[in-house]
């Protein structure tokens, strides 16, 4: 995980604090936090250029089923389940 | 830099998916390539070669990969073919919409001692979309060759190959400015390179090595502990336990990289317009229109594929097969009657008849093809993910099951779009259960004859079908096939004009791999299934194959069947649409389709009707499809597993169906 936070930002980031990226909405942008899971699947998220920093946009999520998000200029597909594995704050 | 040996370069084509590299080589060498696999892999490989001016170029096409890790067979297939093949220049393509993404690729590719040209794709398309990349600039940052390139419309191909030339020809020119990505680990990377560094296998440069063993990946990592002495490997060891983040870390820092590579040269609008991909994306991957709009474009090409095919169908039957038959016949008009048969029956019957699938299969695949090159099949392969689901599968397993509605032996081969080779297994395992245009075309054939309402009965038959597809994936996947979730991740690239050239060659390479099918497998077995048809006495109502038709009997009484019935099936085991003209055979008809209708009625009751044309769409796939499974899964053992689930299967469907509708129809 990331590094820990000062006292005083703890107070602004408490709204801030990393969450899955399921938990984004429609339309809603944030940056990426961290990689959870297996090295093979985290070193094939990053290749996509899900690394930590990188802004990504939710263009679907339906509460259930797949999300789709654009990362770097692309439009990627992600099943639920891989899409947990994503940490994301807001921006 | 090795020497010129004569006026040949050897140059391996890299890209991520979605690039456009398959434009590019189709472009470079036409249709002078040769499709094969690599060696001891199920993975595709194209070769060919193109002429410009004085020089050669072998072409080899490595597999889209968006890195160059241990994360798939197709991955450790193109390090390892320039680590150990060096050729002489890697072409890389990228993409210019999505500059940084497929810039990745070339991080991955800088460090490995062979030279790299960069063919910057798609440049029209980037500035439709208000991106200014400026190609100079990018070239002085990498310091390798950048050339801009559209290449559907064939541009800059010229370029490139001068580029590619002139590099191969005089390395001094070669000065690429190495990605340097060791910022956050550099000390422990520094500590890994001077452990291996007297112990690396030659051909792999020791930096990537470390890199790669910081990485974490696991087939560099185990040729390392091979060959290193216990206490390095200990240390190192030590190390990578330590730094578990790593793998991410590098893959930022190549990130990194390219944002410095990149920050001179391209001008990215503030906002970015909102783009045609956009625009259709709001109703082609609504979880409700989305669905719509597949099932129309499916309905579509099905309407397409047999408006137009059917009687194109029919046409090659009357005149190719008729007029082939005519001329066998005067050919052979004193020569013995055993060759005549084997020739007309055997051989144009069994080969002929597959071949008149030819236009149904040409338009069926040039429509898939369209939606594939545009970019429309990811959009579906996302919209299914959901129902593929059940099965233990995800969407990418949508485009190869959807292509067996054509013919099952491309949908068994296309399964290799899917990474895990469980996910690949059952893909190919449920595959047959989708019904071909052959099958179709029986059912087309015997559904009026057997019955007044045809049209329900064949829906009906396709329901059946489907749902036993799902219940059986379902089943292997819960009880035979167990094993882990696998990730669904796949681009949605964006939409494009389709390439016709493109198109063409991948829809000709899929009719090839059938007609390479029905001139060697399917004529070998139709020659054998003449002859088990025709000796010992000449007929086939006395032949072996009856013999085996009335062993079978008792098997079939359950299904209200006759021997005759049972036979057909057998024979369809070479191609679907044999179960026509073996009943014909059987029931002596001579081929008069009206009359066998007629026969069939009078014979079957309508349950044993029904229970046949189950079973037929149930049962085991065709020799091809067989040959294709085996191939593709490279056991035997799935194989038989496959045909014997199959059979198993058609059997329930059939007996099921067969006294359910006796109790129903009394």
């Amino acid at each position: 995980m990331g590094k820990q936070p000062s006292q005083a930002q703890q107070t602004i980031l408490s709204m801030n604090d990393a969450r899955p990226l399921t938990e984004l909405r429609s339309k809603e942008t944030g940056i990426i936090d961290s990689l959870r899971g297996g090295a093979g699947f985290r070193r094939r998220l990053a290749a996509l250029g899900f690394t930590p920093g990188t802004r990504i946009k939710m263009l679907q999520n339906r509460g259930h089923g797949p999300i789709l998000v654009t990362v770097r200029d692309t439009r990627i597909a992600l099943g639920r389940g891989e899409a947990y594995k994503i940490w994301v704050k807001s921006e | 830099m090795t020497m010129r040996e004569g006026n040949s370069i050897r140059i391996a084509l890299a890209g991520q998916p979605n690039v456009g590299k398959s434009t590019v080589f189709n472009l470079l060498t036409g249709l002078d390539q040769h499709v094969g696999n690599w060696p001891g892999k199920t993975v595709e490989q194209k070769a060919g070669t193109c002429q410009y001016e004085d020089w050669t170029f072998d072409v080899i096409d490595l597999p889209g990969t968006y890195s160059l890790s241990a994360n798939s067979p197709e991955e450790l297939i193109a390090r390892e073919y320039i680590i150990k093949e060096k050729p002489d220049v890697v072409v890389a393509i990228v993409n210019a919409t999505t500059l940084e993404r497929s810039l990745y690729l070339v991080a991955e590719l800088l460090p490995l001692p062979v030279p790299v040209v960069v063919g910057l794709n798609m440049v029209d398309v980037a500035e439709q979309h208000g991106l200014k990349i400026e190609t100079h600039v990018l070239e002085a940052a990498l310091g390798v060759p950048v050339v801009p390139m559209i290449a559907t419309k064939g541009q800059g191909i010229r370029e490139l190959l001068a580029r590619i030339q002139e590099i191969a020809c005089d390395g001094a020119k070669y000065t690429p400015n190495a990605p340097d990505i060791r910022a956050d680990h550099k000390d422990i990377l520094e500590r890994i390179e001077v452990l291996i560094s007297d112990h690396v296998p030659t051909g792999y440069p020791p930096t990537w090595v470390a890199l790669k063993i910081l990485e974490g990946d696991e087939q560099i990592t185990e040729m390392m502990r091979v060959h290193l002495p216990q206490e390095a490997w200990d240390e190192i060891y030590g190390i990578i336990k330590q730094h578990e983040d790593a793998c991410v870390a590098v893959a930022s820092g190549r990130y990194a990289w390219i944002a410095r590579m990149i920050r001179a040269a391209i001008v990215k609008p503030k906002a970015g317009p909102i783009i045609l991909t956009d625009r259709l994306d709001r109703w082609a991957t609504h979880p409700l229109w989305g669905l719509l709009i597949l099932a129309g474009i499916l309905g579509l090409t099905f309407w397409l594929t047999y408006a137009i095919g059917s009687p194109l169908q029919e046409l090659m039957d009357i005149y190719l097969v008729g007029t082939l038959s005519d001329l066998a016949t005067q050919a052979l008009a004193t020569a013995p009657n055993w060759i005549t048969g084997l020739v007309i029956d055997g051989i144009i019957g069994g080969v002929g008849g597959v071949l008149t699938f030819f236009p149904i299969l040409l338009i069926f695949f040039a429509v898939l093809g369209i939606l594939e090159d545009v970019g429309y099949m990811a959009r579906a392969a996302y919209v299914m993910d959901r129902f593929m689901h059940l099965m233990g599968l995800h969407g990418k397993s949508f485009l190869p099951l959807f292509l067996g509605f054509g013919c099952n032996v491309p949908s068994v081969m296309g399964a290799r779009v899917i990474e895990s080779e469980r996910g690949r297994l059952l893909t190919i395992l449920v595959a047959p259960l989708v019904p071909c245009a052959a099958r179709m075309g029986v059912v087309a054939f015997l559904a009026p004859a057997f019955f007044d309402a045809p049209t329900i009965i064949s829906w009906g038959l396709l329901t059946i079908n489907l749902t036993v597809l799902v219940a059986s994936g379902l089943l292997i996947h819960k009880v035979i096939l167990r094993g882990e979730h696998v990730a669904f991740i796949m681009e949605l690239p964006l939409y494009h004009l389709p390439n016709w050239r493109t198109i063409a060659i991948s829809v000709w390479q899929r009719l090839l791999s059938f007609l390479h099918k029905a001139g060697t497998i399917i004529l070998a077995v139709s020659i054998i299934i003449w002859a088990l048809s025709t000796l010992p006495s000449g007929d086939i109502e006395n032949s072996l194959m009856a013999t085996l038709g009335r062993l079978l009997e008792p098997i079939g009484r359950l299904m209200g069947l006759d021997w005759r019935m049972m036979v057909a099936l057998l024979t369809s085991f070479i191609a679907k649409e044999n179960a026509v003209a073996t009943l014909s055979v059987l029931f002596g008809t001579g081929g008069n389709g009206a009359s066998l209708a007629t026969i069939l009625r009078t014979t079957l009751t309508p349950a044993a009707a029904l229970a046949f044309l189950v079973m037929q769409m149930l049962f085991i796939p065709c020799v091809a499809t067989v040959g294709a499974i085996r191939q593709e899964t490279m056991s035997w053992r799935w194989t038989i597993f496959s045909v014997v689930f199959l059979l198993l299967v058609s059997l329930t469907g059939g007996v099921l169906t067969y006294q359910i509708a006796s109790l129903l129809g009394r």
